[in-house]
């Protein structure tokens, strides 16, 4: 199948530094890729080039096959690239549908001129993407302040859907949050895979990975070092790949197996 | 705790503090307005609503100014001398033209229009600096205090800019309605009766222009994309910008609407006192900025609405009112303004001590 995006021999260099060195990879409709390396493998450079942030130096983006140039956060956003950030730019003091609405706000108008902010529709419209992506807020009406590190995860992601996202880039989504919590950004992660989008999980928790990816890119040095499908490798070998031991690792892996 | 939020239903504590946390100041102002019933001669009068909003009216236009500042996360400093320098720009310009021969309310009406054109340019320098130079806003808006305070100096030569026409006054002291003892009631100017007849008047017209003002400004804030595009860049900057709102040219707006308002209250001060100085709104900054925090905004921005403000500047009209009137000295209200400040700052930081 046709990849959603790819990058093809993408290069990026920060002075004589090479932090992403011809990597080619790409995600399908439907699929969980998990991007992992060591910290400083280039994992979030890469991702930046994606969603418009760094201009690459070589290489090319492609969207449903097409070169595209993503040169900057709003061609990506254009693109249907959404990024779901750690820090996951929320206005707190704000309340869900004014997220889910923000900078594009519906208005109905009002004595003919006045441009009279909708709240009723726009909470109305954020209760759907909720309910389709079963995700459940207490109060629409609740300042993002007031809600769980879960809940205001999954409100990032409801915005993003809302406004067709085709590919996810989703940066640590589990980090920061407790055990009953990270279960349910998992569960939505597949609930959006099912959906048809295409999602790029960056992660260093090795259970998330083998929870919901389905395939697993590895980085080492910026280059591109390996590509595991999740049926078919072990969280050792992938471990064995992140540190440079992969030889080793994948003995060991089948040494395990036969044993 | 947890359980809670899921249920929906959000512990006892918290409630209480929620309900409490939109009213605490109503019943201080309340208690406050009682108190002054009880103590203070002649405060027990219809009449007193009047006074205290026709004296308090610059800082009610000086606080809204500060608030949409605040809101964002900003403080405008300059807004007081802002005041200064469009009254003696008002008186100025309103009796050159009445001199040069112009009709007064044609002059009235050129006068007003010089003077809040001029009074945008401090406020468009200070959001240029704020938000394309990012200037800190302390600073940014010291500078231009500083700017203001000097250039009126340097219009005046340290005296008051006096000399508006009659009809200046009319405006600045008139009420929207008349009524005679006996019946006759007339709109806008004085009725003609016999000596001795006691006149009610009613509503101050600049009473009335500031909450026409105010209205506007209120609906702007909490109805309108640009209010909430305040809210949002004091909220999170970032995610204002991640979210496409254009946050410079926001922020822009705001310092000049700031810098408007304030010049706004310039105009009213001219036509009220028939004159205009430098220093004519150098106290009337801690009072604006104390209404905005009484009334509950975060000094960090992206919190507080008009109304509450409102609330916050009849706090401090209603105490300077009332003390005035048990003859005590203007310094105890200075005192009192900022206790009141700190206490309501330290409530409200109780208050929200569960939402963070």
């Amino acid at each position: 199948m046709e990849y959603l995006l790819e990058t093809r021999d993408i290069i990026k260099r920060f002075g004589g530094l090479t932090a992403v060195d011809r990597v080619s990879v790409g995600v399908r409709r439907g699929e969980a890729l998990a991007l992992v390396g060591d910290n400083g493998a280039g994992k979030s450079t890469l991702i930046k080039m994606i969603s418009g942030v760094y201009l690459p130096d070589g290489g090319a983006i492609l969207i449903e096959g097409r070169p595209t140039r993503i040169g900057s956060p709003m061609d990506a956003l254009a693109a249907g690239i959404e990024t779901i950030y750690q820090d996951l730019a929320l206005a707190e003091n704000l309340d869900v549908g004014a997220n889910i609405f923000l900078g594009r706000e519906r208005t109905k108008r009002r004595l003919g001129v006045l441009q009279v902010l909708d709240d009723r529709s726009m909470a109305a419209e954020a209760q759907k993407v909720l309910d389709r992506l079963d995700i459940h807020i207490p109060s629409l009406r609740a300042t993002i302040r007031t809600l769980s590190g879960g809940q205001r995860q999954a409100v990032a992601i409801s915005r993003s859907i809302y406004w067709d996202a085709k590919v996810l880039i989703m940066d640590e989504p589990t980090a920061a949050l407790g055990i009953a919590e990270q279960r349910k950004v998992l569960s939505l992660v597949r609930t959006l895979k099912d959906q048809g989008l295409g999602i790029i999980i960056i992660s260093h928790q090795m259970y998330d990975v083998f929870e919901v990816a389905d395939r697993i890119a590895v980085m080492r040095r910026g280059a591109m070092v390996g590509e595991r499908l999740v049926k078919e490798t072990t969280p050792d070998e992938v471990v064995g790949l992140i540190v440079g031991s992969e030889t080793v690792a994948s003995g060991a892996a089948k040494g395990g197996a036969t044993a | 705790m947890q359980t809670a939020r899921e249920n929906g239903l959000a512990p006892t504590g918290t409630r209480i503090r929620a309900f409490l946390g939109g009213r605490w100041i109503l019943a201080f102002l309340l208690i406050e307005t009682v108190y002054f019933c009880l103590t203070a001669q002649g405060f027990a009068h219809p009449n007193s609503a009047q006074i205290l909003l026709f004296y308090g009216v610059e800082i009610f236009l000086l606080a809204v100014a500060e608030l949409f500042v605040i809101v964002t996360g900003g403080i405008d400093l300059s807004v007081g001398y802002v005041l200064g320098f469009a009254s003696i720009i008002a008186t100025k310009v309103i009796n050159g033209l009445a001199e040069a021969g112009v009709p007064p309310l044609a002059a009235l009406l050129a006068g007003a229009a010089a003077t809040l054109l001029l009074g945008l340019i401090p406020g468009l320098v200070n959001g240029w600096l704020v938000a394309y130079l990012d200037v800190p806003p302390f600073i940014a808006t010291l500078s231009m205090l500083g700017v203001c305070h000097g250039v009126s100096e340097l219009v005046i030569h340290g005296v008051y800019a006096m000399g508006l026409p009659p009809l200046a006054a009319e405006v600045g002291s008139g009420h929207l309605l008349y009524w005679a003892r006996g019946g006759a009631v007339s709109f806008f100017t004085r009725p003609e009766v016999e000596r001795g007849t006691e006149v009610l008047e009613l509503v101050p017209l600049i009473v009335v222009l500031a909450a026409i003002v105010i209205g506007v400004l209120a609906f702007v804030l909490a109805r309108t994309r640009f209010g909430r595009h305040v809210y949002a860049i004091g909220g999170s900057r970032d995610a204002a910008v991640r979210a496409g709102i254009p946050v410079r040219r926001r922020l822009l707006g705001v310092y000049a609407l700031s810098s408007l308002l304030a010049s706004l209250a310039g105009l009213v001060y001219a036509l009220k006192y028939v004159s205009g100085k430098a220093d004519a709104g150098a106290s009337s900054l801690l009072d604006s900025i104390a209404a905005v925090m009484i009334g509950g905004a975060s000094m960090f921005g992206g919190s507080g609405t008009v109304g509450r403000t409102m609330v916050g500047c009849l706090v401090i009209a209603v105490l300077e009112l009332g003390l005035r009137m048990s003859g005590t000295p203007t310094f105890d209200k200075y005192i009192l303004v900022g206790a009141i400040l700190v206490l309501a700052v330290i409530v409200e930081r109780y208050l929200q001590a569960d939402g963070k």
